[in-house]
């Protein structure tokens, strides 16, 4: 399925532009809406590039 | 001061710094190799880590002493935009996993240890390859300068006076590294990793309970910035751009430089960065909750001298002794990975790039060796001159303008591996007007990231190193195409053929 690898795209979308997040409620256990959209993208980039992942051979 | 507990962070300190000390040495027989007499053993560790050495060594590199230092400090002192390292060490992945296997297969395919040694074999040109070499070489210099500015504010917080432990540390680690090669900070990166994440999780875990929460930490920071009249805890809309571009630009950069490519040819195989690619954000997201220590310096009403101490202040003020020693000592030893690194990494470009190309070219494996290792030296003592007898502020400003060079190689090298359009006089002309032109724009505005681009009616403040970027692109399309295109010569390289 190699049009998981499209999903790479995302993390760029999501986090270039900044209107999406600049905000301050709601908040999550105490952090502003920034930050905690922020470093919720790294668990999420994490996951979209192991899907990427698995659509490549593991032998090179 | 509080000289017995200072006696126990101090012993502390001199412990684990006594263990990498002989860790590093003891690197030369780790995996050992039939001999270290050779480039890819001795800088590129035989080219043959795997994952999990891979992921400490790339992260021990990338997320260097300095940056634990420095991005609390720019949080600390001015909110919200000292946070673009967070989206830049995110997308920087995305970006590693698409470009960087392939990067890896042209070089152990045809045997080359540098960035500079794949731009020849691709373009088979003298001078794009000198380009790119002398770039990364002039970028990485004050990039290990800097990491003696993070080891310095380990040193001085532990109340060690003067230059000499500085220089001591220093010269420890330029016999190691000339000894064991990139094997000695593979090896050492463990511990310092190890240790990092230790002091961070307890960091963010202890230190915002004894401040009142998060909530109350944000709260304090978004009092300080309102009564400072500057910075906030959100973006002002004017500083979008800004933060958008220089997370851009600085993912874009961050694996042209000589020390990280150094870690992504030492991998084994492409695999192995791939998988590095899925695994290596959990730094990442250790790193954004390190940049909230800025704030918790706002919440604990710290008085700072100056912005870097904000960490070492917050330890020493809200952890007990011993663990303040160790938190120091883990910033120190994080300096000494990436200086290793960034040495070994410089020194093959010089090696591969320039002596091998016009000093000697009948040098033999051997012979490239002992050019790389001395080499290595001279390049960490002139980052120790550097800071000991030039002022910090001239370091930072040679950082800022590194990241601008470094990136203006970033067509030469990574284009050629998707498309073969491109020729080495476009790619050379576009190199050159991006280093002059965005060094021109970035001096004239007193040597700001930030420049000011007015399209019409409205200005957009962007990062100069990605405006020098899309320059550099252009003049390299418009080139090509008014430069009547001779067919490129792709064959294997004989000179680089073991």
């Amino acid at each position: 399925m190699k049009w998981h690898r499209w999903l790479l795209l995302l993390p760029f979308i999501g986090l270039l532009w900044v209107p999406f997040y600049n905000f301050r409620e709601p908040s999550l256990f105490g952090f502003p809406f920034f930050y905690w959209y922020q470093l919720a993208w790294v668990p999420v980039t994490a996951f979209l590039t192991w899907l990427a992942y698995r659509t490549y051979s593991h032998e090179d | 001061m509080r000289t017995e507990g200072n006696h126990a962070a101090l012993a502390v300190f001199l412990f684990f710094f006594a263990l990498v000390t002989v860790m590093g040495f003891v690197a030369a027989r780790w995996r050992r190799p039939e001999t270290l007499a050779r480039l890819d053993e001795w800088g590129l560790g035989g080219r043959q880590f795997g994952t999990w050495i891979t992921w400490f060594l790339i992260g021990g590199d990338f997320y260097t002493a300095y940056t634990v230092i420095a991005v609390p400090a720019l949080v600390y002192s001015v909110g919200a935009y000292g946070f673009f390292a967070l989206p830049y060490t995110i997308i920087v992945y995305p970006f590693v996993f698409a470009v960087m296997p392939k990067l890896w297969k042209v070089a152990k395919d045809r045997g080359f240890v540098t960035a500079a040694d794949v731009v020849h074999g691709t373009y088979r040109s003298r001078p794009l390859e000198l380009a790119v070499a002398v770039t990364g070489v002039v970028a990485t210099m004050p990039y290990i300068a800097l990491q003696l500015i993070g080891m310095a504010a380990a040193i001085k917080a532990l109340g060690l006076a003067g230059e000499l432990p500085l220089i001591a540390a220093f010269v420890i680690l330029a016999l190691y590294t000339y000894s064991s090669g990139l094997r000695a900070p593979a090896l050492i990166a463990f511990v310092k990793d190890a240790m990092i994440y230790v002091v961070v999780i307890a960091a963010v875990a202890l230190i915002p309970g004894k401040l009142g929460g998060y909530a109350e930490v944000f709260r304090a920071a978004d009092e300080a910035f309102r009564v400072k009249g500057s910075g906030g805890i959100l973006l002002a809309p004017d500083q979008y751009v800004a933060y958008a571009t220089l997370a851009l630009g600085s993912a874009l950069a961050a694996f042209m430089y000589p020390h990280t490519l150094t870690g992504v040819f030492a991998s084994r195989s492409g695999n192995t960065i791939r998988k590095n690619a899925v695994l290596l954000p959990a730094y990442t997201l250790m790193l954004g909750l390190l940049a909230l220590l800025g704030y918790m310096g706002h919440a604990a009403h710290l008085r700072l001298s100056s912005n870097n101490d904000v960490v070492p202040a917050l330890f020493q003020a809200l952890f007990p002794n011993w663990f303040a020693g160790f938190a120091f000592a883990a910033i120190a030893i994080g300096a000494l990975v990436p200086a290793a690194v960034m040495s070994i990494g410089a020194a093959n470009l010089f090696t591969r790039n320039f002596w091998k190309a016009y000093v000697n070219p009948q040098i033999d494996e051997a012979g490239e060796a002992a050019v790389a290792k001395i080499t290595s030296l001279v390049v960490k003592v002139g980052a120790l001159l550097v800071i000991l007898y030039l002022p910090t502020q001239f370091a930072l400003d040679l950082q800022l303008l590194g990241g601008l060079w470094i990136l203006q190689t970033l067509p030469a090298l990574i284009f050629g591996l998707f498309t073969r359009w491109f020729t080495a006089p476009a790619l050379f002309a576009g190199w050159a007007v991006g280093l002059i032109g965005g060094t021109w724009l970035a001096w004239a505005d007193g040597l700001k990231p930030l420049h000011g681009l007015t399209l019409g009616e409205t200005t957009v403040t962007a990062y100069v190193g990605l405006i020098a970027l899309g320059a550099n692109v252009l003049v390299a399309v418009f080139v090509n195409l008014l430069v009547p295109a001779r067919r490129m010569v792709t064959g294997p390289d004989a000179s680089y053929q073991r």
